[in-house]
């Protein structure tokens, strides 16, 4: 393994092309991310998120293009780049027989670490999960299953994580809670790439928004730069009313807002 | 990374020994149907057939061990197909661990589970009248052998399970296998057959494997069946295993 160049990007992702038989998914991608923060790839079902996470977890091989990960090159060196990502899919990830601690723990001894066991322990912990911990997977709700899910790919803290859609099909409360999971995964400094098809977990999470649209970055930048394209807006006086989400967190008693 | 690759195996092992431990159905299942068989040939159809003097289950015996673990394999290649379906295989393919890991620790999984249910297969045959003076070197022979063949089978588990479109479809690539034994040695002498069956009984692999089983059982002397019956079964182990990593690598590029 070779040390941390802190001087390059934790991604970069330069003119990356993948074609499934005649169908061109990306055309030709860049993207930079910096170590350390969240960025959100938004795009439509379809538009190329999920290809282009596969070929930075090296589980496909692109067309053309180069993209490194922590200083590996993805085609050159799979296995480096497997020591320093971890990738939750679209779909959990978790060995539904086992229970939620005897999956950490086989996460953990897969990575290698001295004491599978206090790291499963810990993580359990963090996410909430320490009295399920004991028992199957199976019979966790979407939202428990998500968490553990997350937890597995952060057993032995690699620096970059790749997060393919975490809130699909979550319940309103479940997505809050992987969303602060999320953000507390970078406030220890590990980089985050998210995709997503939600707007506001686009705006909620992330530093930097990376736009995919017909196979290309068709936009990058901050909330504010990706704003500031637009005309100013006009100013309207309404009435605030509140969302169906704020209605169904009041009904459901739940101190868990969003933090606007 | 191949340091890593016994420790990663040894993991992934006791991963799925954990899932049959907790499916034990797996098991009995695997065995219930050659136990059933069993009981059918010895007392419904076992007083027609003449097997010479040797009573007609010590006669079964090898064929019936042989069928348990054709059966008993289409575990594994459901077991894998299920892992390709959930995102458990991808987590493991996007994760530092020696490549090969993943099918070995299902392939050792097989071995334990189908020498479990042919260990009960034989404790039904035993309560059944099943005698036999082997000595030990002899069941160690008769262990070998059947390993080899559930390591075999196993690796054509794993090409039918990584190739499978469904989950009917991993496990349909067991019955002509399970079907094998029935035109062998094992049910009815082959002389009894007519020419072509008798050719092909004679030369298909599960005759000398089954006429070395019976030999170590019956303390007599092997002869050369137990050459043929290795070199079939090293031959499909080897086919087998270039075949499956050939599939493997398809699959995870």
């Amino acid at each position: 393994m070779t040390h941390d160049q802190p001087a390059q990007p934790a991604l970069r992702v330069q003119g990356i092309q993948k074609s499934f038989q005649d169908l061109q998914v990306l055309r030709g991608v860049d993207l930079d991310v910096e170590a350390g923060s969240i960025v959100a790839l938004l795009g439509s079902n379809g538009a190329g998120k999920t290809t282009l996470v596969r070929i930075l977890s090296t589980l496909l091989k692109a067309d053309a293009g180069t993209a490194t990960v922590h200083g590996h090159d993805v085609a050159a060196r799979p296995g480096a780049v497997r020591e320093s990502i971890s990738l939750t899919g679209q779909f959990a990830a978790v060995d539904e027989i086992l229970t939620g601690r005897e999956n950490l723990v086989l996460v953990a001894r897969l990575r290698h670490l001295k004491d599978p066991g206090a790291v499963a322990d810990e993580l359990l912990a963090r996410f909430s999960l320490t009295e399920a911990g004991g028992r199957r997977a199976a019979t966790y709700s979407g939202g428990m299953r998500r968490r553990l899910d997350i937890a597995m790919s952060l057993v032995g803290d690699p620096p970059i994580v790749f997060l393919d859609e975490p809130t699909n099909g979550l319940d309103p409360q479940a997505r809050i809670d992987v969303w602060k999971g999320v953000k507390k995964l970078a406030e220890s400094g590990t980089t985050v790439l998210l995709t997503t098809q939600y707007l506001d977990e686009a705006e909620q999470l992330a530093d930097r928004i990376a736009i995919l649209h017909e196979g290309t970055i068709i936009q990058d930048g901050t909330l504010a730069e990706l704003e500031a394209l637009l005309p100013p807006a006009q100013v309207e006086y309404v009435e605030k009313q509140p969302t169906l989400e704020d209605v169904f967190l009041s009904l459901v008693g739940t101190s868990a807002r969003k933090e606007s | 990374m191949t340091t890593h690759a016994l420790a990663d195996t040894r993991a992934l092992t006791g991963r799925s020994l954990r899932h049959i431990s907790r499916s034990p159905d797996t098991i009995i299942t695997t065995a219930v149907t050659p136990i059933a068989l069993m009981l059918l040939f010895v007392y419904v159809f076992g007083g027609a057939i003449d097997t010479g003097s040797e009573s007609y289950v010590d006669y079964l015996l090898p064929g019936i061990l042989l069928i348990t673990i054709a059966s008993g394999i289409a575990y594994t290649a459901y077991r894998l197909f299920l892992d390709l379906q959930g995102g458990i295989f991808e987590r493991f393919q996007s994760m530092p661990i020696g490549r090969s890991s993943v099918l070995w620790g299902h392939v050792l999984t097989s071995l334990v589970a189908n020498l479990t249910s042919v260990a009960i297969v034989i404790g039904v045959a035993l309560a059944m009248g099943f005698r036999t003076g082997a000595s030990v070197g002899a069941w160690f022979a008769v262990a070998g052998i059947l390993a080899l063949f559930t390591l075999a089978l196993t690796w054509l588990a794993v090409i039918a399970g990584l190739s499978a479109k469904t989950v009917d479809g991993a496990s349909a690539f067991s019955y002509p296998l399970i079907f094998l034994p029935f035109i062998s040695s094992a049910f009815v002498p082959t002389d009894t057959m007519p020419g072509p069956v008798a050719w092909f009984a004679e030369n298909q692999p599960v005759t000398s494997v089954v006429n070395t089983l019976r030999a170590l059982f019956d303390q007599q002397p092997v002869g050369q069946d137990i050459w043929i019956a290795l070199a079939w079964l090293v031959g499909i182990l080897v086919v087998g295993y270039v075949a499956a990593l050939a599939a493997y690598r398809r699959r995870i590029s």
